[in-house]
């Protein structure tokens, strides 16, 4: 069990409650995006290319039309004319992205026409009659052969496969490396993994000629995403309707299918017929553009003898694929941790993003933050190996103290609190470190490879996009706000409504408890919805780890609102200052005669029905909207590359054993406890869910996923087969030890949280099996470390395997 | 492409339908019985959310085609609770230990929690690991998920002593 955070000032807020939304999941009355059903609806079936890169020379859909039930086949060169390209988050003019390939192919799954049918069988039946004629051409897969001046270009018009480059130097670096008595130089390899939810992408849509209105139903979690699908489809704003209200099944960053969404909306407005489009398996692994970062990291590292490290050099490739999309900008927030919780007085970081024929890459959890904290902590034990120092022992020694915060790093983002010594030690006591390290040499002893990892990182929260005016500086975004919109009718029910759907992160939860701990209200009485794009305030969708900070901020500030208009009606009614008013649970006192009071149903009352009782100049009726601004945020970045990317940054420290098969390679995790900081927690079990979740799919990004191609861009993981997800077999009974340093920025001391777990397992499970390695002198940096890697790699060592 | 007719039991209620012979079990009960509570994850029999109880065993609907499932008794999600008002033991504790955030594994979960309480009210850890290791879920980690059930059997044992309930 987690041990909780033992915060007990508040009423609703750090305690155990059962969620708002659990309870129509486990009944399987969720809404999910295959659950929406329209009459006359009409199902889509892609044709993917075959091919990593290919020329389209024509495509014939004679036998498809043919098919009873088919009603279309649309092409990418019909698809392009209709519609704008899909948004980059670069300033990339030539590199246009279609949600159907327009003459070239760059990746095999590559959609190159849609098939409209009565059913999604019969649309699948008429794809395989699609006869597409391509002509093949080299491909590039691999992003170091992708910087070579003779590589296949992926988009011949941009004239490079580079994407993005800058060096960035922040502080004296040269000076720091030349004064330093030790340097080391290594490779790290993070490998494609992502989020892979369980629930494919889907999308319904419908367009309503009488009130010239697109209505969508997608399983989403992205930001902006109603005015871009909007100006693709060359459609104002108010003319896209898209409904918040429908379950996501797990997102953790990549549901974002906009060239979903806008293939389903041109076909529906084509057809007039409502039109769905649902992934299958390997469209969603291969087609569905939704796959993680691709990363080689070249580190350097200068440090002195005992062990202070004072400089880094990083230089990141990043593969995002066949398109940019979003991904380049996953180099871009590692920026605003780019040292991690250490105190390195300087950093150079080159990021580099280059298209190869892959898959495009999408937002996977931690927006690239899991390979960075990979590759800082992988450093940190190389310094401890060189140095043949204690690991914990030398994180301690470069951990940024209690005392220096709020603390300000050299790329200019200031981390908000923390103590990390102090939740570095908790972990360790929960994990019985001593005993492990016993068994752990008793393991060795019997001839067993045995080993500890231990991982420190940051998870930073409740972003501003501020990458986006650092990668982009045509992009001069410099607010990420959120809202949150509150009323209370005419009986007294409160209703909060937010404008984002959700993908299990509890955020009707979220709402209910921060408004009720506000109006000292009961949660359980409070209705929490999620509205749509027409009605609702401006949203930035749950990325970032921003909610509870964000959504949670933006509620309680309306709530806030609420509660000074009725001090005020009490104030007027009972001839006092406000200020000699006291809010007691909905009623409001009298402080100095508390038996002059108006109830919460008196005041509801006054202001719904009786103006006369109203001061002068207030509205009538309580409703309120309430738009949260980044708190630090607004500013855009320095001309060297110093922004503050995010307000508040939480902490965990991860402590594993495991032991390696000598035979099989096999990697068994034996213990895991992890000690986690993210200042007040809102409701612990989501907030413990999440980091469990997120240390699973960490151990899968360490040990089993991959989505690997052979040198022609073929996928070889395209199925559950092949990618490995984590089962309960996998991840072990993982403890969870709450610490809470409240952040200073927030309405009551919360960071963020959804992207926990994840940020660090990585890091954490490559240590334990380079420390079970150590003892034959081997060691990897290269992820996932599969069954196939270690047992290669055992298997060639002398002692290795036996 | 073929039609039959498939006749079958589905919650405890006696029924007909006509499905076309490709049509699998989980397509047949989502798209022509209405009962979305089941799941499509894979398609190819590998994460379990489509998992229903035939003749009180878990199986993939996705890997049978509903006129197998002819003769059948089938369960699925929506046949747990007592009533609409109501939560069976089990749902209940699933919501208790929050063993669910996204949700859409949790019916394919809740069946495969079911099968093993259905063989034993004292399950151990290990055996609950075991009973749900063919169920992926991205969210959880499981952890929340062995509470849950754990949960369920001790209320289940308690609940049978007293001379009532079930799963």
């Amino acid at each position: 069990m987690a041990e909780p955070a033992g915060n007990l000032q508040f009423r609703y807020i750090a305690r155990k409650r059962r969620t708002k939304e659990d309870r129509r999941f486990v009944a399987g009355a969720g809404r999910f995006a295959a659950d929406i059903d329209l009459p006359g609806m009409l199902h889509v079936a892609l044709v993917a290319s075959p091919h990593a890169f290919a020329r389209i020379h024509s495509i014939d859909a004679k036998s498809a039309l043919a098919l009873p039930g088919v009603f279309a086949v649309l092409t990418g060169d019909e698809l392009a004319r209709g519609i704008e390209p899909v948004m980059s988050g670069l300033d990339l003019p030539k590199v246009k992205r279609y949600p159907l390939a327009l003459g070239l192919a760059r990746y095999v799954g590559e959609w190159v026409a849609a098939v409209v049918a009565e059913s999604r069988a019969v649309a699948e039946d008429a794809a395989e009659l699609v006869e597409v004629e391509y002509e093949s051409l080299p491909a590039v897969v691999d992003p170091e052969e992708a910087l070579k001046p003779e590589a296949p270009v992926v988009h011949p018009d941009h004239g490079s496969n580079v994407l993005y480059r800058r060096k960035f130097v922040w502080g004296p670096v040269e000076q720091d490396f030349a004064e330093s008595s030790h340097k080391l130089a290594f490779r790290a390899r993070w490998h494609r993994s992502s989020t892979v939810p369980i629930e494919t992408f889907g999308v319904v849509a419908n367009w309503n000629h009488a009130a010239q209105l697109l209505e969508i139903w997608a399983s989403i979690q992205m930001p902006k995403y109603p005015d871009q699908l909007a100006r693709a489809l060359r459609l104002p704003g108010n003319a896209v309707r898209v409904h918040f209200d429908v379950d996501v099944g797990g997102s953790y960053g990549v549901k974002r299918g906009l060239k979903h969404s806008i293939l389903a909306g041109y076909l529906a407005k084509m057809l007039g017929r409502p039109v769905r489009l649902i992934e299958d398996r390997l469209e969603n692994m291969r087609g569905g553009d939704a796959q993680g970062p691709d990363r080689i990291f070249d580190m350097q590292v200068a440090f002195d003898r005992g062990g202070v490290i004072r400089s880094l050099k990083i230089r990141a490739l990043d593969d995002v694929g066949a398109h940019a999309g979003r991904a380049p900008l996953q180099l871009g927030k590692p920026v605003g941790a780019i040292v991690g919780p250490y105190r390195i007085g300087s950093v150079e970081y080159e990021a580099i993003s280059v298209t190869t024929n892959k898959t495009p890459q999408e937002a996977v959890r931690g927006f690239g933050q899991a390979p960075t904290n990979f590759a800082i902590e992988t450093t940190v034990d190389c310094v401890a190996r060189h140095l043949g120092m204690d690991r914990i022992e030398l994180r301690r020694r470069n951990l940024i103290r209690r005392e220096e915060f709020p603390y300000t790093i050299p790329s200019g983002s200031t981390y908000d609190s923390g103590d990390y010594h102090a939740v570095l030690d908790k972990a360790l006591k929960a994990a019985d470190y001593e005993d492990l390290v016993m068994l752990r040499d008793k393991a060795r002893a019997a001839g067993n490879l045995a080993g500890i990892g231990i991982a420190c990182c940051l998870e930073p929260s409740g972003g501003n996009a501020a990458f986006e005016p650092l990668f982009n500086p045509k992009n001069e975004t410099t607010t990420w706000m959120e809202s949150c919109s509150l009323k209370v009718d005419l009986n007294g029910a409160v209703i909060a409504s937010m404008g984002t759907s959700s993908a299990g992160q509890g955020h009707e939860t979220l709402l209910a408890t921060v408004i009720g701990e506000v109006l000292e209200r009961d949660p359980d009485t409070i209705r929490a919805l999620h509205s749509d794009s027409l009605t609702a305030g401006p949203s930035n969708s749950p990325v970032g780890s921003r909610m509870a900070i964000m959504l949670g901020g933006a509620a309680a500030g309306a709530a806030k609102k609420l509660k000074v208009q009725l001090i005020a009606i009490a104030a007027h009614n009972l001839g006092v200052a406000p200020e000699d008013i006291e809010y007691r649970g909905g009623d409001v006192v009298l402080r100095a005669d508390p038996g002059k009071r108006l109830s919460w149903d008196q005041l509801v009352d006054i202001a719904h029905r009786k103006f006369h009782l109203l001061p002068p100049g207030m509205e009538p009726g309580l409703q309120i909207t309430h738009v949260m601004e980044v708190p630090g945020g607004g500013a855009l970045p320095s001309p060297d590359g110093r922004v503050q990317m995010y307000p508040c940054y939480a902490f965990e420290a991860h402590v594993v054993y495991a032991e390696i098969d000598r035979v099989t390679g096999q990697v068994r995790i034996g213990k895991y406890a992890v000690g986690h900081d993210c200042g007040t927690i809102i409701n612990p079990d989501i907030v413990h869910g999440m980091t469990y979740g997120g240390i699973a799919h960490g151990i899968g990004a360490a040990l089993y996923e991959r989505f690997a191609y052979d040198e022609n861009g073929q996928l070889l993981s395209g199925s559950f087969m092949d990618y490995l997800i984590p089962s309960s077999h996998e991840v072990p009974d993982i403890v969870i030890v709450d610490h809470c340093t409240p952040s200073p920025l927030t309405a009551f001391g919360q960071k963020g949280s959804g992207e926990a777990g994840y940020l660090g397992a990585p890091a954490a499970v490559s240590c334990a099996v380079n420390d079970a390695l150590a003892p034959l002198g081997l060691s990897i940096a290269s992820l996932p470390m599969s069954v196939a890697v270690l047992e290669e790699l055992l298997a060639a060592a002398p002692g290795g395997k036996r | 492409m073929s039609r039959h007719l498939v006749s079958l039991t589905v919650n405890g209620r006696k029924l007909s339908a006509e499905a076309p012979a490709r049509m699998t079990l989980v397509d047949f009960l989502r798209d022509v019985l209405h009962l979305t509570g089941t799941h499509t994850g894979c398609e190819h029999g590998v994460c379990g959310a489509c998992s229903v109880l035939l003749d009180g065993r878990p199986v993939r609907s996705c890997l049978i085609f509903a006129v197998q499932a002819e003769g059948s008794a089938v369960e699925t999600v929506e046949g747990f609770a007592p009533d609409p008002e109501t939560l069976s033991i089990l749902q209940d504790a699933f919501w208790e230990t929050h063993a669910l955030q996204c949700g859409f594994c949790t019916p394919g979960m809740l069946i495969a929690a079911r099968a093993l309480l259905a063989q034993t009210l004292s399950p151990s850890d290990d055996e609950i690991r075991e009973a749900i290791g063919g169920n992926l879920c991205r969210c959880t980690g499981y952890k929340q998920i062995v509470e849950a059930v754990l949960l369920a059997a001790e209320r289940m044992r308690r609940s049978n002593e007293a001379g009532r309930g079930r799963g």
